[in-house]
Protein backbone atom coordinates (compact mmCIF):
# COMPACT_ATOMS: atom_id res chain seq x y z
CA UNK A 1 0.00 0.00 0.00
CA UNK A 2 1.28 3.48 -0.85
CA UNK A 3 1.79 5.67 2.19
CA UNK A 4 0.27 9.08 1.34
CA UNK A 5 2.62 10.80 3.80
CA UNK A 6 5.77 9.38 2.22
CA UNK A 7 6.11 12.06 -0.49
CA UNK A 8 5.63 14.80 2.13
CA UNK A 9 8.26 13.18 4.35
CA UNK A 10 10.65 12.78 1.44
CA UNK A 11 10.19 16.41 0.42
CA UNK A 12 10.71 17.58 4.01
CA UNK A 13 13.88 15.53 4.42
CA UNK A 14 15.10 16.74 1.03
CA UNK A 15 14.39 20.35 2.00
CA UNK A 16 16.24 19.99 5.31
CA UNK A 17 19.17 18.30 3.57
CA UNK A 18 19.32 21.14 1.05
CA UNK A 19 19.39 23.71 3.85
CA UNK A 20 22.20 21.75 5.48
CA UNK A 21 24.19 21.57 2.26
CA UNK A 22 23.67 25.27 1.56
CA UNK A 23 24.73 26.16 5.12
CA UNK A 24 27.89 24.06 4.80
CA UNK A 25 28.59 25.69 1.42
CA UNK A 26 28.21 29.23 2.76
CA UNK A 27 30.40 28.32 5.76
CA UNK A 28 33.12 27.12 3.39
CA UNK A 29 32.71 30.25 1.27
CA UNK A 30 32.99 32.47 4.36
CA UNK A 31 36.11 30.58 5.47
CA UNK A 32 37.62 31.06 2.00
CA UNK A 33 36.99 34.82 2.22
CA UNK A 34 39.04 35.24 5.39
CA UNK A 35 41.87 32.79 4.74
CA UNK A 36 44.71 33.20 2.24
CA UNK A 37 45.36 33.08 -0.64
CA UNK A 38 43.02 35.95 -1.45
CA UNK A 39 42.70 36.77 -5.12
CA UNK A 40 42.47 40.56 -5.06
CA UNK A 41 42.29 40.86 -8.85
CA UNK A 42 39.31 38.53 -8.99
CA UNK A 43 37.63 40.43 -6.15
CA UNK A 44 38.04 43.80 -7.89
CA UNK A 45 36.78 42.33 -11.17
CA UNK A 46 33.68 41.06 -9.37
CA UNK A 47 33.15 44.42 -7.64
CA UNK A 48 33.01 45.93 -11.10
CA UNK A 49 30.72 43.26 -12.53
CA UNK A 50 28.37 42.98 -9.56
CA UNK A 51 28.49 46.50 -8.17
CA UNK A 52 29.30 49.03 -10.85
CA UNK A 53 27.44 47.37 -13.71
CA UNK A 54 24.34 46.93 -11.54
CA UNK A 55 24.11 50.65 -10.88
CA UNK A 56 21.88 51.48 -13.89
CA UNK A 57 19.30 48.83 -13.07
CA UNK A 58 19.27 49.77 -9.39
CA UNK A 59 19.03 53.48 -10.21
CA UNK A 60 16.14 53.04 -12.64
CA UNK A 61 14.28 50.81 -10.16
CA UNK A 62 14.82 53.26 -7.31
CA UNK A 63 13.69 56.37 -9.17
CA UNK A 64 10.42 54.78 -10.28
CA UNK A 65 9.74 53.25 -6.87
CA UNK A 66 10.37 56.60 -5.16
CA UNK A 67 8.09 58.36 -7.62
CA UNK A 68 5.29 55.79 -7.31
CA UNK A 69 5.63 55.77 -3.54
CA UNK A 70 5.21 59.54 -3.39
CA UNK A 71 2.05 59.37 -5.50
CA UNK A 72 0.55 56.56 -3.42
CA UNK A 73 1.33 58.22 -0.10
CA UNK A 74 -0.11 61.47 -1.36
CA UNK A 75 -3.36 59.77 -2.38
CA UNK A 76 -3.53 57.68 0.80
CA UNK A 77 -2.53 60.58 3.03
CA UNK A 78 -5.22 62.80 1.50
CA UNK A 79 -7.86 60.54 3.03
CA UNK A 80 -6.99 61.88 6.48
CA UNK A 81 -5.39 65.21 5.52
CA UNK A 82 -1.85 63.95 5.92
CA UNK A 83 -0.46 64.78 2.46
CA UNK A 84 2.37 66.71 4.07
CA UNK A 85 3.93 63.44 5.27
CA UNK A 86 4.90 62.37 1.76
CA UNK A 87 8.64 63.21 2.18
CA UNK A 88 8.78 61.52 5.59
CA UNK A 89 7.16 58.29 4.49
CA UNK A 90 9.03 58.16 1.17
CA UNK A 91 12.41 58.41 2.88
CA UNK A 92 11.41 55.93 5.58
CA UNK A 93 10.02 53.43 3.07
CA UNK A 94 12.98 53.73 0.75
CA UNK A 95 15.77 53.55 3.32
CA UNK A 96 14.34 50.89 5.63
CA UNK A 97 12.51 48.62 3.23
CA UNK A 98 12.13 49.28 -0.46
CA UNK A 99 15.70 50.30 -1.22
CA UNK A 100 17.38 47.15 0.09
CA UNK A 101 14.60 44.73 -0.81
CA UNK A 102 14.11 45.91 -4.37
CA UNK A 103 17.84 46.19 -4.94
CA UNK A 104 18.14 42.65 -3.58
CA UNK A 105 15.39 41.35 -5.84
CA UNK A 106 16.82 43.05 -8.92
CA UNK A 107 20.25 41.66 -8.17
CA UNK A 108 18.78 38.21 -7.54
CA UNK A 109 17.74 38.33 -11.17
CA UNK A 110 20.86 39.91 -12.54
CA UNK A 111 23.71 38.70 -10.34
CA UNK A 112 22.56 35.43 -8.79
CA UNK A 113 21.42 34.10 -12.16
CA UNK A 114 24.67 35.25 -13.77
CA UNK A 115 26.84 33.60 -11.15
CA UNK A 116 24.83 30.35 -11.32
CA UNK A 117 25.06 30.25 -15.11
CA UNK A 118 28.78 31.03 -15.18
CA UNK A 119 29.84 28.64 -12.45
CA UNK A 120 27.34 26.01 -13.65
CA UNK A 121 28.82 26.12 -17.15
CA UNK A 122 32.30 25.84 -15.66
CA UNK A 123 31.12 22.81 -13.69
CA UNK A 124 29.58 20.92 -16.61
CA UNK A 125 32.54 21.67 -18.90
CA UNK A 126 34.99 20.41 -16.25
CA UNK A 127 36.62 23.83 -15.82
CA UNK A 128 36.15 23.62 -12.05
CA UNK A 129 37.80 20.18 -11.98
CA UNK A 130 40.59 21.61 -14.14
CA UNK A 131 41.08 24.44 -11.66
CA UNK A 132 41.43 21.93 -8.83
CA UNK A 133 44.05 19.97 -10.78
CA UNK A 134 45.91 23.26 -11.27
CA UNK A 135 46.35 23.50 -7.49
CA UNK A 136 43.85 26.34 -7.17
CA UNK A 137 40.89 26.04 -4.82
CA UNK A 138 37.71 27.02 -6.73
CA UNK A 139 36.20 28.26 -3.48
CA UNK A 140 38.98 30.80 -3.12
CA UNK A 141 39.30 31.71 -6.78
CA UNK A 142 35.68 31.67 -7.94
CA UNK A 143 33.31 31.77 -5.01
CA UNK A 144 34.94 33.86 -2.28
CA UNK A 145 35.58 36.91 -4.55
CA UNK A 146 31.97 36.87 -5.79
CA UNK A 147 30.45 36.50 -2.33
CA UNK A 148 32.68 39.19 -0.84
CA UNK A 149 32.11 41.56 -3.74
CA UNK A 150 28.32 41.17 -3.53
CA UNK A 151 28.34 41.56 0.26
CA UNK A 152 30.36 44.77 0.10
CA UNK A 153 28.94 46.39 -3.03
CA UNK A 154 25.23 45.86 -2.38
CA UNK A 155 25.23 48.30 0.59
CA UNK A 156 26.89 50.91 -1.67
CA UNK A 157 24.29 50.25 -4.34
CA UNK A 158 21.52 50.57 -1.76
CA UNK A 159 22.97 53.84 -0.56
CA UNK A 160 22.79 55.07 -4.13
CA UNK A 161 19.26 53.63 -4.44
CA UNK A 162 18.23 55.50 -1.29
CA UNK A 163 19.38 58.81 -2.72
CA UNK A 164 17.91 58.15 -6.17
CA UNK A 165 14.63 56.84 -4.69
CA UNK A 166 14.21 59.90 -2.51
CA UNK A 167 14.94 62.07 -5.52
CA UNK A 168 12.29 60.16 -7.50
CA UNK A 169 9.78 61.03 -4.80
CA UNK A 170 11.06 64.61 -4.76
CA UNK A 171 10.62 65.03 -8.51
CA UNK A 172 7.03 63.81 -8.45
CA UNK A 173 6.19 65.74 -5.28
CA UNK A 174 7.60 69.01 -6.59
CA UNK A 175 6.54 68.74 -10.22
CA UNK A 176 3.15 67.01 -9.92
CA UNK A 177 1.91 67.36 -6.39
CA UNK A 178 2.77 70.98 -5.74
CA UNK A 179 5.30 70.53 -2.94
CA UNK A 180 7.92 73.15 -2.28
CA UNK A 181 11.32 71.67 -3.14
CA UNK A 182 13.26 73.13 -0.23
CA UNK A 183 10.57 72.17 2.28
CA UNK A 184 10.42 68.64 0.87
CA UNK A 185 14.17 68.17 1.26
CA UNK A 186 14.21 69.76 4.74
CA UNK A 187 11.43 67.45 5.89
CA UNK A 188 13.25 64.47 4.44
CA UNK A 189 16.57 65.20 6.13
CA UNK A 190 15.00 66.19 9.44
CA UNK A 191 12.89 63.06 9.58
CA UNK A 192 15.35 60.37 8.50
CA UNK A 193 17.55 58.93 11.24
CA UNK A 194 20.89 57.22 10.97
CA UNK A 195 19.40 53.94 12.16
CA UNK A 196 16.94 53.92 9.22
CA UNK A 197 19.83 54.06 6.77
CA UNK A 198 21.92 51.62 8.80
CA UNK A 199 19.08 49.09 8.88
CA UNK A 200 18.87 49.26 5.08
CA UNK A 201 22.61 48.85 4.70
CA UNK A 202 22.73 45.86 7.07
CA UNK A 203 19.95 44.25 5.06
CA UNK A 204 21.81 45.01 1.85
CA UNK A 205 25.00 43.34 3.09
CA UNK A 206 23.10 40.22 4.10
CA UNK A 207 21.18 40.17 0.81
CA UNK A 208 24.42 40.52 -1.13
CA UNK A 209 25.82 37.51 0.70
CA UNK A 210 22.64 35.51 0.00
CA UNK A 211 22.52 36.45 -3.69
CA UNK A 212 26.11 35.49 -4.46
CA UNK A 213 26.12 32.40 -2.23
CA UNK A 214 22.90 31.05 -3.72
CA UNK A 215 24.11 31.64 -7.27
CA UNK A 216 27.46 30.02 -6.56
CA UNK A 217 25.87 27.10 -4.68
CA UNK A 218 23.43 26.28 -7.45
CA UNK A 219 26.08 26.65 -10.14
CA UNK A 220 28.69 24.65 -8.25
CA UNK A 221 26.30 21.71 -7.85
CA UNK A 222 24.80 21.80 -11.31
CA UNK A 223 25.03 18.74 -13.53
CA UNK A 224 23.50 17.41 -16.70
CA UNK A 225 24.64 19.89 -19.35
CA UNK A 226 22.61 22.85 -20.55
CA UNK A 227 19.46 21.57 -18.83
CA UNK A 228 21.29 21.39 -15.49
CA UNK A 229 22.72 24.88 -15.89
CA UNK A 230 19.25 26.22 -16.75
CA UNK A 231 17.80 24.53 -13.68
CA UNK A 232 20.61 25.92 -11.50
CA UNK A 233 19.95 29.43 -12.79
CA UNK A 234 16.22 29.21 -12.07
CA UNK A 235 16.84 27.75 -8.62
CA UNK A 236 19.36 30.49 -7.85
CA UNK A 237 16.88 33.26 -8.64
CA UNK A 238 13.94 31.64 -6.86
CA UNK A 239 16.06 30.61 -3.85
CA UNK A 240 17.59 34.09 -3.55
CA UNK A 241 14.22 35.83 -3.72
CA UNK A 242 12.61 33.57 -1.12
CA UNK A 243 15.60 33.89 1.22
CA UNK A 244 15.78 37.67 0.78
CA UNK A 245 12.13 38.11 1.68
CA UNK A 246 12.34 35.77 4.67
CA UNK A 247 15.58 37.26 5.99
CA UNK A 248 14.24 40.76 5.40
CA UNK A 249 11.40 40.05 7.80
CA UNK A 250 13.77 38.55 10.40
CA UNK A 251 16.17 41.50 10.28
CA UNK A 252 13.31 44.00 10.45
CA UNK A 253 11.73 42.17 13.39
CA UNK A 254 15.11 42.03 15.15
CA UNK A 255 15.72 45.78 14.72
CA UNK A 256 12.16 46.76 15.60
CA UNK A 257 12.22 44.70 18.76
CA UNK B 1 61.80 1.97 -10.93
CA UNK B 2 59.43 3.02 -8.19
CA UNK B 3 55.65 3.08 -8.47
CA UNK B 4 54.58 6.68 -8.97
CA UNK B 5 50.88 6.00 -8.63
CA UNK B 6 48.95 3.07 -7.23
CA UNK B 7 45.22 2.58 -6.92
CA UNK B 8 44.52 -0.23 -4.49
CA UNK B 9 41.06 -1.76 -4.16
CA UNK B 10 39.25 1.41 -5.19
CA UNK B 11 35.49 1.18 -4.78
CA UNK B 12 33.05 3.90 -5.71
CA UNK B 13 29.28 3.91 -5.64
CA UNK B 14 27.35 6.58 -7.51
CA UNK B 15 23.56 6.98 -7.32
CA UNK B 16 23.20 3.49 -5.89
CA UNK B 17 25.34 1.85 -8.60
CA UNK B 18 28.70 0.23 -7.83
CA UNK B 19 30.75 1.94 -10.54
CA UNK B 20 34.16 0.80 -9.29
CA UNK B 21 34.36 -2.50 -7.47
CA UNK B 22 37.97 -2.87 -6.36
CA UNK B 23 40.12 -1.30 -9.05
CA UNK B 24 43.85 -2.00 -8.76
CA UNK B 25 46.24 -0.20 -11.06
CA UNK B 26 49.76 1.11 -10.77
CA UNK B 27 52.14 2.98 -12.99
CA UNK B 28 55.87 3.50 -12.70
CA UNK B 29 57.86 6.56 -13.65
CA UNK B 30 58.57 6.93 -17.35
CA UNK B 31 55.81 4.43 -18.11
CA UNK B 32 52.52 5.06 -19.83
CA UNK B 33 49.41 3.12 -18.86
CA UNK B 34 46.26 3.33 -20.91
CA UNK B 35 42.94 2.20 -19.47
CA UNK B 36 40.47 1.08 -22.09
CA UNK B 37 36.86 0.08 -21.64
CA UNK B 38 33.35 0.71 -22.85
CA UNK B 39 31.22 3.71 -22.04
CA UNK B 40 29.91 3.78 -18.47
CA UNK B 41 32.44 1.26 -17.18
CA UNK B 42 34.04 3.70 -14.75
CA UNK B 43 37.11 4.96 -16.63
CA UNK B 44 36.46 8.61 -15.86
CA UNK B 45 35.53 7.82 -12.25
CA UNK B 46 38.83 5.94 -11.87
CA UNK B 47 40.70 8.97 -13.14
CA UNK B 48 38.72 11.33 -10.87
CA UNK B 49 39.48 9.14 -7.84
CA UNK B 50 43.18 9.14 -8.75
CA UNK B 51 43.16 12.92 -9.14
CA UNK B 52 41.34 13.51 -5.87
CA UNK B 53 38.31 15.01 -7.62
CA UNK B 54 36.20 12.20 -6.17
CA UNK B 55 36.63 10.46 -2.86
CA UNK B 56 36.49 6.68 -3.17
CA UNK B 57 34.21 4.75 -0.79
CA UNK B 58 37.03 2.30 -0.14
CA UNK B 59 40.62 1.71 -1.19
CA UNK B 60 43.82 3.70 -1.36
CA UNK B 61 45.37 6.13 -3.81
CA UNK B 62 49.13 6.03 -3.28
CA UNK B 63 51.36 8.71 -4.77
CA UNK B 64 55.04 7.83 -4.31
CA UNK B 65 53.84 5.37 -1.68
CA UNK B 66 51.84 7.88 0.38
CA UNK B 67 48.09 7.42 0.68
CA UNK B 68 46.50 10.70 -0.40
CA UNK B 69 42.99 9.64 0.64
CA UNK B 70 43.98 9.83 4.30
CA UNK B 71 46.09 12.98 4.20
CA UNK B 72 45.12 16.32 5.72
CA UNK B 73 43.85 18.68 3.02
CA UNK B 74 46.90 20.96 2.90
CA UNK B 75 49.37 18.06 2.55
CA UNK B 76 47.18 16.40 -0.05
CA UNK B 77 47.08 19.67 -2.01
CA UNK B 78 50.88 19.68 -2.01
CA UNK B 79 51.01 16.10 -3.34
CA UNK B 80 48.47 16.98 -6.02
CA UNK B 81 50.96 19.50 -7.41
CA UNK B 82 52.72 16.49 -8.91
CA UNK B 83 49.77 15.99 -11.25
CA UNK B 84 48.98 17.38 -14.67
CA UNK B 85 45.75 16.66 -16.50
CA UNK B 86 44.46 17.00 -20.04
CA UNK B 87 40.66 16.97 -19.97
CA UNK B 88 38.46 15.47 -22.66
CA UNK B 89 37.10 18.83 -23.81
CA UNK B 90 40.37 20.59 -22.84
CA UNK B 91 38.38 22.47 -20.12
CA UNK B 92 40.06 25.78 -20.89
CA UNK B 93 38.79 28.79 -18.96
CA UNK B 94 36.59 30.85 -21.29
CA UNK B 95 37.25 34.13 -19.52
CA UNK B 96 41.04 33.97 -19.86
CA UNK B 97 43.31 34.22 -22.89
CA UNK B 98 45.18 31.17 -24.14
CA UNK B 99 48.45 32.16 -22.48
CA UNK B 100 46.69 32.90 -19.18
CA UNK B 101 45.08 29.47 -19.35
CA UNK B 102 48.42 27.81 -19.92
CA UNK B 103 50.10 29.82 -17.19
CA UNK B 104 47.16 29.58 -14.77
CA UNK B 105 48.96 27.40 -12.28
CA UNK B 106 52.13 29.48 -12.41
CA UNK B 107 50.24 32.73 -11.80
CA UNK B 108 47.65 31.66 -9.25
CA UNK B 109 49.19 28.70 -7.43
CA UNK B 110 52.94 29.28 -7.74
CA UNK B 111 52.86 33.11 -7.60
CA UNK B 112 55.10 33.52 -10.63
CA UNK B 113 55.14 37.11 -11.92
CA UNK B 114 52.92 37.59 -14.97
CA UNK B 115 55.70 38.59 -17.43
CA UNK B 116 57.71 35.49 -16.55
CA UNK B 117 54.58 33.32 -16.60
CA UNK B 118 53.72 34.63 -20.07
CA UNK B 119 57.21 33.89 -21.30
CA UNK B 120 57.02 30.33 -20.00
CA UNK B 121 53.52 29.89 -21.44
CA UNK B 122 54.72 30.94 -24.90
CA UNK B 123 57.73 28.66 -24.63
CA UNK B 124 55.37 25.78 -23.75
CA UNK B 125 53.07 26.72 -26.64
CA UNK B 126 56.02 26.27 -28.97
CA UNK B 127 56.74 22.87 -27.42
CA UNK B 128 53.23 21.63 -28.20
CA UNK B 129 53.46 23.28 -31.64
CA UNK B 130 50.79 25.87 -30.97
CA UNK B 131 51.72 29.16 -32.58
CA UNK B 132 52.42 32.00 -30.09
CA UNK B 133 50.23 34.13 -32.36
CA UNK B 134 47.30 32.58 -30.48
CA UNK B 135 48.61 33.57 -27.05
CA UNK B 136 46.26 36.52 -26.65
CA UNK B 137 43.08 35.06 -28.09
CA UNK B 138 40.26 33.41 -26.12
CA UNK B 139 40.02 29.60 -26.21
CA UNK B 140 36.69 29.76 -28.08
CA UNK B 141 38.60 31.06 -31.11
CA UNK B 142 40.76 27.92 -31.29
CA UNK B 143 39.95 24.74 -33.22
CA UNK B 144 39.43 21.47 -31.31
CA UNK B 145 43.00 20.32 -32.01
CA UNK B 146 44.44 23.66 -30.92
CA UNK B 147 42.39 23.55 -27.73
CA UNK B 148 43.87 20.12 -26.99
CA UNK B 149 47.35 21.49 -27.57
CA UNK B 150 46.62 24.40 -25.23
CA UNK B 151 45.23 21.96 -22.66
CA UNK B 152 48.36 19.82 -23.00
CA UNK B 153 50.57 22.90 -22.61
CA UNK B 154 48.66 23.82 -19.45
CA UNK B 155 49.10 20.28 -18.11
CA UNK B 156 52.85 20.16 -18.67
CA UNK B 157 53.95 23.72 -17.91
CA UNK B 158 54.67 22.98 -14.24
CA UNK B 159 56.59 19.80 -15.15
CA UNK B 160 54.37 17.28 -13.36
CA UNK B 161 55.48 13.84 -12.19
CA UNK B 162 52.27 12.18 -13.30
CA UNK B 163 50.23 13.14 -16.34
CA UNK B 164 46.60 12.14 -16.85
CA UNK B 165 44.81 12.14 -20.18
CA UNK B 166 41.04 11.82 -20.44
CA UNK B 167 40.06 10.72 -23.94
CA UNK B 168 42.80 12.87 -25.51
CA UNK B 169 41.73 12.28 -29.13
CA UNK B 170 37.94 12.35 -28.81
CA UNK B 171 36.31 14.64 -31.34
CA UNK B 172 39.44 15.12 -33.43
CA UNK B 173 39.99 14.10 -37.04
CA UNK B 174 42.42 11.16 -37.49
CA UNK B 175 45.36 13.31 -38.56
CA UNK B 176 44.99 15.78 -35.69
CA UNK B 177 44.40 12.87 -33.31
CA UNK B 178 47.65 11.27 -34.45
CA UNK B 179 49.49 14.56 -33.98
CA UNK B 180 48.12 14.80 -30.42
CA UNK B 181 49.19 11.20 -29.77
CA UNK B 182 52.71 12.01 -30.99
CA UNK B 183 52.79 15.05 -28.71
CA UNK B 184 51.67 13.01 -25.71
CA UNK B 185 54.43 10.45 -26.31
CA UNK B 186 57.01 13.19 -26.88
CA UNK B 187 56.02 15.24 -23.83
CA UNK B 188 55.83 12.31 -21.41
CA UNK B 189 59.26 11.14 -22.59
CA UNK B 190 60.73 14.63 -22.36
CA UNK B 191 59.35 15.17 -18.84
CA UNK B 192 60.21 11.63 -17.76
CA UNK B 193 56.89 11.39 -15.98
CA UNK B 194 54.37 8.60 -15.53
CA UNK B 195 51.24 8.79 -17.65
CA UNK B 196 47.76 7.42 -17.16
CA UNK B 197 45.27 7.77 -19.98
CA UNK B 198 41.74 6.61 -20.55
CA UNK B 199 40.41 6.13 -24.03
CA UNK B 200 38.34 3.91 -26.25
CA UNK B 201 40.31 4.98 -29.30
CA UNK B 202 42.41 1.88 -29.96
CA UNK B 203 44.76 3.66 -32.39
CA UNK B 204 45.52 6.18 -29.68
CA UNK B 205 45.94 3.46 -27.04
CA UNK B 206 48.41 1.53 -29.19
CA UNK B 207 50.43 4.65 -29.87
CA UNK B 208 50.75 6.14 -26.41
CA UNK B 209 50.71 3.09 -24.15
CA UNK B 210 53.51 0.98 -22.76
CA UNK B 211 50.84 -1.06 -21.03
CA UNK B 212 47.11 -1.38 -21.48
CA UNK B 213 44.52 -2.30 -18.86
CA UNK B 214 40.90 -3.05 -19.57
CA UNK B 215 38.22 -1.90 -17.15
CA UNK B 216 34.89 -3.69 -17.21
CA UNK B 217 32.17 -4.00 -14.60
CA UNK B 218 34.12 -1.82 -12.18
CA UNK B 219 37.21 -4.10 -12.23
CA UNK B 220 40.41 -4.40 -14.19
CA UNK B 221 39.76 -7.57 -16.21
CA UNK B 222 43.05 -7.64 -18.15
CA UNK B 223 46.37 -5.89 -18.15
CA UNK B 224 49.40 -6.40 -20.33
CA UNK B 225 52.01 -4.80 -22.57
CA UNK B 226 50.69 -3.04 -25.66
CA UNK B 227 52.41 -5.59 -27.88
CA UNK B 228 50.32 -8.39 -26.35
CA UNK B 229 46.98 -6.66 -26.91
CA UNK B 230 46.15 -8.75 -29.99
CA UNK B 231 47.05 -12.00 -28.23
CA UNK B 232 45.52 -11.22 -24.84
CA UNK B 233 43.52 -14.46 -24.61
CA UNK B 234 40.76 -12.46 -22.94
CA UNK B 235 37.42 -12.62 -24.73
CA UNK B 236 36.38 -9.15 -23.56
CA UNK B 237 39.61 -7.54 -24.74
CA UNK B 238 39.37 -9.34 -28.07
CA UNK B 239 35.80 -8.16 -28.56
CA UNK B 240 36.66 -4.59 -27.58
CA UNK B 241 39.75 -4.43 -29.82
CA UNK B 242 37.86 -5.91 -32.74
CA UNK B 243 34.91 -3.59 -32.08
CA UNK B 244 32.36 -6.41 -32.35
CA UNK B 245 28.82 -6.06 -31.01
CA UNK B 246 28.58 -9.80 -30.25
CA UNK B 247 30.58 -11.22 -27.39
CA UNK B 248 30.69 -11.18 -23.59
CA UNK B 249 30.32 -7.38 -23.45
CA UNK B 250 26.77 -6.24 -24.08
CA UNK B 251 26.56 -3.07 -26.11
CA UNK B 252 24.72 -0.27 -24.32
CA UNK B 253 22.39 1.40 -26.83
Amino acid sequence: MINPFAPIGRATIGFCAEIGRFSAFTGRAAAAIVSPPIFIGQFLRQCLAIGYFSLPVIGITAVFIGAALALNIYVGGARFNAEQFVPNIVVLGITRELGPVLAGLMLAGRVSAGIAAEIGTMRVTEQIDAMTTLSTDPFRFLIAPRVLAATLTLPILVLAADVIGVMGGYLVAVNSLGFNGATYLRNTFEFVEAQDVILGLVKAGVFGFIIASMGAYQGYHSSGGALGVGRATTNAVVGSIVLILAVNYLITAFFVN
Amino acid sequence: MAEKLQLVGIKKMLRGRQVLDGVDIDVRERRSLVIIGGSGQGKSVTLKCALGLMKPNAGQVLVDGADVTRMPEEIRARVMRKFGMLFQGAALFDSLTVWENIAFRLIYADNVARPEARERAIETMRKVRLSPDFADVRPIELSGGMQKRAGLARAIIAKPDILFFDEPTTGLDPITADAINDLIVEMTKELGCAAVSITHDMASARKIADEIAMLHGGKIVWRGPTASLDSSGNAMVEQFVAGRADGPIQAVV
